[in-house]
């Protein structure tokens, strides 16, 4: 009798597991990417995230802070790994404010490497006011910070669409399929072509917003070349001394009868 | 316990052994005598004193480039994940340590459950245990408002709130705890000192829950009183530490899986977004370790009623040796308790689901039928079995297949004949 109940209380749970929760009804699950970073051994496509780069600069920079990212991360390993110089160069392309010098004034210089990326905007409340009461989201860790990761963030950026019969959007206000609750206040800016892409790539949307979600992947997390490499090494490892291990607790517990 | 004599041979080891009995601890822990039918779930122990040293020593690290400051912690967890040598590793290592402690420490209770290790003469290392599991609830809680993100301030918020239930004292209770009129700056620098102190009280109670293991000796799946160090035993050394040794490592293979192929599957999305007092996320979830106490706290309509509830959801474990009337410890030779035992296991697998999804509709029904479930296993189901239950003939010893009387003595003759 009770190892009746014990199935039919297994298959009860089972069921509820198999529920789908009933607010993602609305929702449309992001588009599944094949990205190069996923899986056990996935590293960063380097032409593709400095092209990211190139988008992030000259389309995301002008809203998005990447405030824990600096100019000689651009360089390192299992980054875009630019050379030397040209990270210099990128880091001199921006004016830094520095200071204060001796006498008290705060002044202005080219970049450095060292540098942390330049803001936008002074403060949150000079970005949200400039963006219609919206603060655009510091993108450092934006990957890491949204359910779905790099498959939602490529799906927002070629999910605009008109908006669907019967939905009134606000001025300022735009419909995205793929963004929670549909609505967003961010505009598209990507549009075929916008990016002449150094590497002579064709710069379709779709091509954009993959590259500058690999950009900002690599951005969120910047050691998963390194994290990849060191895991499968400290797996293998672990495996030949369990191994071993094993081996020596069966030679020990033979000299007694009892079975392990 | 061994009460043998040990004399160290070097003339140094006499000296200090006769001043501090270091030397004899030592020996006692090595020949200290096991029943040497321990099972696989019994190396959980050695496991979770890896897991508390491990998250001593890197958040030991951690600290040294953490700074406790609403305006600066966020920032601070970007610096060692970014710039400090190896910080993401040792961060990840914490933050899903803190996981794999948790997942230890439910194998654990759970198999003293299963095995009756709570009962006679076995009752004070149960209770030390809770109060061990208890410190690691409170310690994880406030290890996750460090990193100062969304999940972290509204799970502090939402979680000190309920001491604001407490009838007339309440609102200055949780005034008092926040240091503040919300959860704030003074909030997040008690917690860090809080998050540090706790371990070390963990590591006291530890050495106390070993102490007290030591006295009456381990329990072991067949659940008898053995003698000691008889032929039912092992000496620890090497058998048992070589055994913990091999459990330990597949354990660590999880763990480092964790660590370096999907370090934050196991945290919420919504704490890498800064801590934002303006800005409530949708859902409010807990680590996942607290969701079943969670569900619990949330299927009580009254707030003063949820917290109660909940908080005796965990302090009814403090006197389960006394409501199990069981003379039988493992459930091996318990037929019906058994299959309770599997019930009270599905019906926590899911209160801690319904605790992750909404507290609405069918959620909340699974959460209430789940709750009650929870409290009829102890206070019904447990004395009552207790009573009414035909054990098993149960072994005389380990190593000889003679069964005892036990509660069935015909079923024993039977089987004892066929010897």
């Amino acid at each position: 009798m009770i190892k009746y109940n014990f199935k039919f209380v297994t298959i009860f749970f089972i069921l509820i597991l198999s529920f789908k929760p009933l607010q993602s009804a609305e929702m449309v699950d992001p588009i599944k990417v094949n990205w190069s970073f996923k899986g056990l051994t996935g590293t960063f496509d380097r032409a593709s995230l400095q092209r990211g780069f190139q988008v992030y600069k000259e389309v995301c920079a002008s809203c998005h802070s990447m405030q824990y990212l600096s100019y000689r991360n651009l360089g390192e390993p299992g980054g875009p790994e630019f050379s030397e110089q040209e990270v210099k160069a990128i880091a001199a392309s921006f004016e830094i404010e520095d200071g204060p010098d001796s006498q008290g004034e705060m002044f202005t210089r080219p970049g450095r490497p060292s540098d942390k990326f330049k803001n936008p905007y002074p403060n949150v409340q000079a970005a949200a006011a400039a963006n219609g009461g919206a603060y655009p989201p510091d993108m450092s860790v934006l990957v890491k910070a949204r359910k779905g990761g790099a498959n939602y963030i490529y799906s927002v950026l070629v999910g605009y669409e008109d908006p669907p019969s019967g939905v009134v959007l606000d001025d300022g206000v735009y419909y995205n399929k793929y963004m929670v609750g549909n609505k967003i206040k961010m505009p598209n800016n990507l549009s075929d072509g916008l990016v002449e892409y150094a590497d002579g790539t064709i710069s379709t949307v779709d091509q954009m917003a993959r590259d500058v979600t690999t950009f900002l992947a690599w951005a969120a997390e910047p050691e998963l070349e390194e994290r990849h490499k060191t895991g499968v090494k400290v797996i293998i490892y672990l495996i030949l001394l369990t191994i071993l291990v094993y081996l020596s607790m069966k030679k020990i517990w033979s000299r007694i009868d009892t079975e392990i | 316990m061994s009460d043998h004599e040990y004399t160290p041979k070097s003339k140094a080891g006499k000296w200090l052994n006769d001043r501090l009995p270091l030397l004899t601890l030592g020996a006692h822990l090595t020949d200290y005598p096991t029943p040497k039918n321990l099972n696989y779930w019994w190396t959980f122990g050695g496991i979770l004193t890896f897991c508390l040293i491990t998250q001593i020593v890197t958040g030991i690290v951690l600290a040294m480039h953490y700074v406790a400051h609403a305006d600066l912690a966020f920032a601070s967890v970007e610096h060692i994940m970014r710039d400090v040598n190896y910080g993401w590793l040792i961060r990840y290592i914490h933050s899903n340590g803190a996981s794999m402690f948790f997942l230890a420490v439910y194998i654990h209770i759970f198999r003293s459950l299963f095995y009756g290790s709570y009962k006679s003469p076995r009752e004070v290392i149960w209770i030390l245990g809770l109060m061990i599991y208890l410190l690691m609830m409170a310690a994880a809680f406030m290890g996750y408002v460090l990193p100062w993100g969304q999940m972290s301030f509204w799970g502090a918020t939402v979680i000190t709130n309920l001491f604001s239930a407490i009838p007339l004292v309440g609102d200055s209770i949780t005034t008092w705890l926040w240091g503040a009129y919300s959860v704030d700056n003074p909030t997040l620098n008690r917690f860090f000192s809080l998050h540090y102190l706790i371990p070390f009280l963990i590591l006291g109670l530890v050495v106390l829950h070993i102490w007290a293991l030591h006295v009456p000796g381990n329990n072991n799946p067949v659940g008898i009183d053995i003698k000691k160090p008889s032929k039912d035993t092992v000496p620890f050394h090497p058998y048992i530490t070589i055994k913990d040794a091999f459990a330990l490592l597949v354990f660590m293979i999880i763990f480092a899986g964790f660590v370096f192929f999907t370090p934050n599957v196991l945290g919420h999305s919504d704490n890498y977004i800064p801590a934002n007092p303006l800005v409530t996320p949708a859902h409010i979830v807990p680590e996942w370790y607290l969701l079943p106490f969670y569900a619990i706290l949330r299927s009580v309509p009254d707030k003063l009623g949820g917290v109660i509830l909940m908080f005796s959801a965990i302090f009814i474990l403090f006197v389960l040796p006394w409501l199990d009337t069981s003379k039988v410890r493992s459930a091996v030779f318990r037929p019906i308790y058994r299959q309770f035992f599997w019930i009270l296991v599905i019906d926590v697998l899911m209160l801690g689901y319904v605790g992750a999804m909404p507290a609405e509709g069918v959620y909340l029904v699974l959460a209430r039928v789940g709750t009650i479930y929870y409290f009829l296993h102890f206070i019904v189901v447990m004395p009552v079995v207790g009573f009414l239950e035909k054990t098993e003939p149960i072994p005389m010893s380990i190593s000889e297949p003679v069964l005892s009387g036990g509660a069935q003595p015909s079923t024993a003759r039977k089987v004892d004949d066929k010897v």
